[in-house]
């Protein structure tokens, strides 16, 4: 039941691929923002590599709503091979989008997402977080592509936030700050909108 | 200062701007993150409190009465069957009117084993002789344990305070929060003076020794009264705290009720969403309000009996089961609030949301439906229901 004024998020990952992180991360920033926000995983039983859900409300109006979101504006998937197993647009609003972290296209994802004819968007955050960072952390070029996609952040103070929150969140290795924001700066770039 | 914070996080920044004297602390499952992030305020010396690490709640608990018994502030944090470890402790610390707050995050008890959020720990400890009081998000908790040490401190009450918030819903969930300063929250608080305590050495005296049946009973009617005298306590503090923070609070949060006809008696973060389908319901020409409740402990009957009183139908939710087979707990204590009044509303008790059952606006308007229905009609049954369950058709 969100007001017109409040964008809804949800988050599809798997146990330690830092779906919930990407989540926490947007809430964050999107505070230091200055808007209302919510980031909240959904627990189940803890596993790695097992689904996990996760939420974000951001708006401009304190939400009193604590449930789970149904009817999500936006929805990413960080792990594409839960599209064989979990309905990932289920609720997702006509006019949002969902985006994907792969290597193919949104026109090669269009059929594998069970009659969904709104804007799909993919990323291939993998390539991205291993040539950057030289490991496969997909979480923070997904959270690039959502915030380009979404446009529920503006992109230069998005940008300047993020700097500052690595900042604190790798104060002892400071090596990360750079490679973390070539990232996110590299996956607002190469989001493809189908 | 506003950021976002979740519920842990904000409660473990009170905790660091009381900077108790102790903390007894069982820092692994199923205890919170709470001690994890006091644990970094240690180790940085941020705060200079003694953090001792224990095997179990049950010392957790222990340390905390002994410190305290001893004249310190003690604090701790727990949720779940960790509090279920607690319970004989609870009694000590009360019947020895030992003001300990204790962060409790609300977490069904096993089993079936869960770890998602309900209110069955905490109801099952409300016959403890401590003070609850429940937050409906991370500002509220972070606010309510500002506010114990105020409370129970205080010397015609000196009773330990539950402070508790919903498991993962409150205390997983990143929110914006307003923080005050530091020395704000420090002469808010004051030190703590205790009359008699171990350590003083001009008045040596026992504390929790075998009492006999001549004095048992004087003493738990002093624990009795001292929980009456709490409510007026609560609204003092809470009084003191808004002229700080701006931030205003009751025994319960009345919601729309002003000329409301249909309302909801329900506590926590299932307000929260209540109130957004409150919202709409007005929008759509429903007198519709709610009532949370914000202390459980001491319950406020004659309070809640007045502000329930013009409503025609009410629906009380319980969000622990209870097993009395005649309603949950919030139920029992507002129907027999409610059995003073002459003319009293309709009362259901719908318990709801076991397990961390997820409780969404349509829930809300649906209970909304069967109160207007019970409005017109006066027909009550089923007095006590269950909702959000699935039926047998659909787990097969």
């Amino acid at each position: 039941m969100a007001t017109n004024d409040m964008v809804e998020i949800r988050w599809h990952g798997r146990g330690g691929q830092g779906a919930k992180m990407a989540c926490m991360l947007l809430a964050d920033v999107a505070g230091l923002e200055g808007k209302f926000v919510q980031g909240f995983p959904e627990y189940g039983p803890e596993r790695m590599g097992a689904p996990i859900t996760a939420y974000n409300r951001i708006s401009e109006k304190r939400c009193n709503i604590h449930s789970n979101i149904y009817y999500p504006d936006y929805v990413a998937v960080v792990d594409e091979t839960l599209l064989d197993s979990i309905d990932v647009t289920r609720g997702l609003k006509e006019g949002g989008a969902i985006i994907i972290n792969t290597p193919s296209s949104p026109q090669e994802m269009r059929p594998r997402l069970q009659g969904w004819t709104g804007k799909v968007c993919t990323i291939d955050a993998r390539r991205i977080s291993e040539e950057i960072l030289g490991t496969n952390f997909p979480n923070t070029p997904m959270l690039g592509a959502m915030v380009k996609v979404s446009g529920v952040l503006e992109t230069g103070r998005f940008l300047a936030n993020m700097e500052e929150s690595f900042k604190h969140k790798f104060a002892a290795k400071p090596q990360l700050i750079a490679g973390n924001m070539a990232t996110l700066k590299k996956s607002m770039e190469e989001v493809q909108v189908g | 200062m506003s950021k976002p914070l979740s519920g842990n996080e904000a409660v473990a920044y009170a905790m660091k701007q009381i900077n108790p004297d102790v903390m007894g602390a069982f820092p692994i499952t199923p205890s919170t993150e709470i001690p994890e992030y006091f644990a970094n305020y240690v180790a940085n010396g941020e705060v200079n409190t003694e953090y001792v690490t224990v095997e179990s709640e049950h010392s957790s608990m222990s340390v905390c009465i002994a410190a305290q018994a001893a004249g310190a502030r003690a604090v701790s944090a727990t949720s779940s069957c960790g509090l279920a470890l607690m319970y004989e402790l609870l009694y000590v610390a009360a019947s020895c009117r030992l003001p300990i707050a204790l962060a409790c995050v609300n977490r069904a008890l096993s089993g079936p084993i869960n770890i998602n959020h309900d209110y069955s720990d905490s109801m099952g400890a409300r016959d403890s002789g401590w003070l609850q009081i429940y937050a409906e998000n991370n500002q509220e908790a972070y606010d309510n344990f500002l506010m114990a040490m105020p409370i129970g401190e205080t010397p015609n009450v000196r009773l330990p305070v539950m402070c508790c918030m919903d498991g993962f819903i409150t205390s997983h969930a990143v929110e914006n929060i307003e923080l005050l300063e530091t020395d704000v929250v420090r002469k808010f608080i004051g030190e703590y003076n205790p009359e008699n305590y171990l350590l003083k050495k001009e008045n040596p005296l026992a504390v929790g020794p075998y009492d006999v049946s001549p004095y048992y009973m004087e003493h738990k009617v002093q624990e009795a009264e001292a929980m009456k005298v709490a409510k007026a306590r609560i609204l003092e503090v809470a009084a003191e705290f808004e002229s700080i923070s701006g931030r205003r609070y009751g025994l319960f949060e009345e919601y729309r009720m002003e000329d409301a006809e249909l309302g909801l008696v329900l506590m926590g973060s299932s307000a929260g969403t209540a109130k957004a389908a409150v919202d709409k319901l007005r929008e759509d020409g429903v007198k519709a309000g709610l009532v949370k409740i914000r202390v459980f402990r001491p319950f406020p009957g004659e309070e809640l009996a007045r502000a329930l009183a013009g409503a025609k139908a009410i629906a009380v939710m319980d969000k622990s089961e209870g097993f009395s087979a005649n309603g949950g707990p919030l139920f029992a204590e507002t129907r027999s609030a409610l059995y003073d009044l002459k003319v009293r509303p309709y009362l259901i008790d719908i318990v709801y949301g076991l397990g961390g059952r997820d409780f969404k606006t349509e829930d809300v308007e649906k209970v909304f439906g069967r109160l207007a229905d019970i409005a017109v009609t006066g027909e009550t049954y089923p007095v006590y229901s269950h909702m959000g369950q699935r039926s047998k058709e659909e787990t097969a």
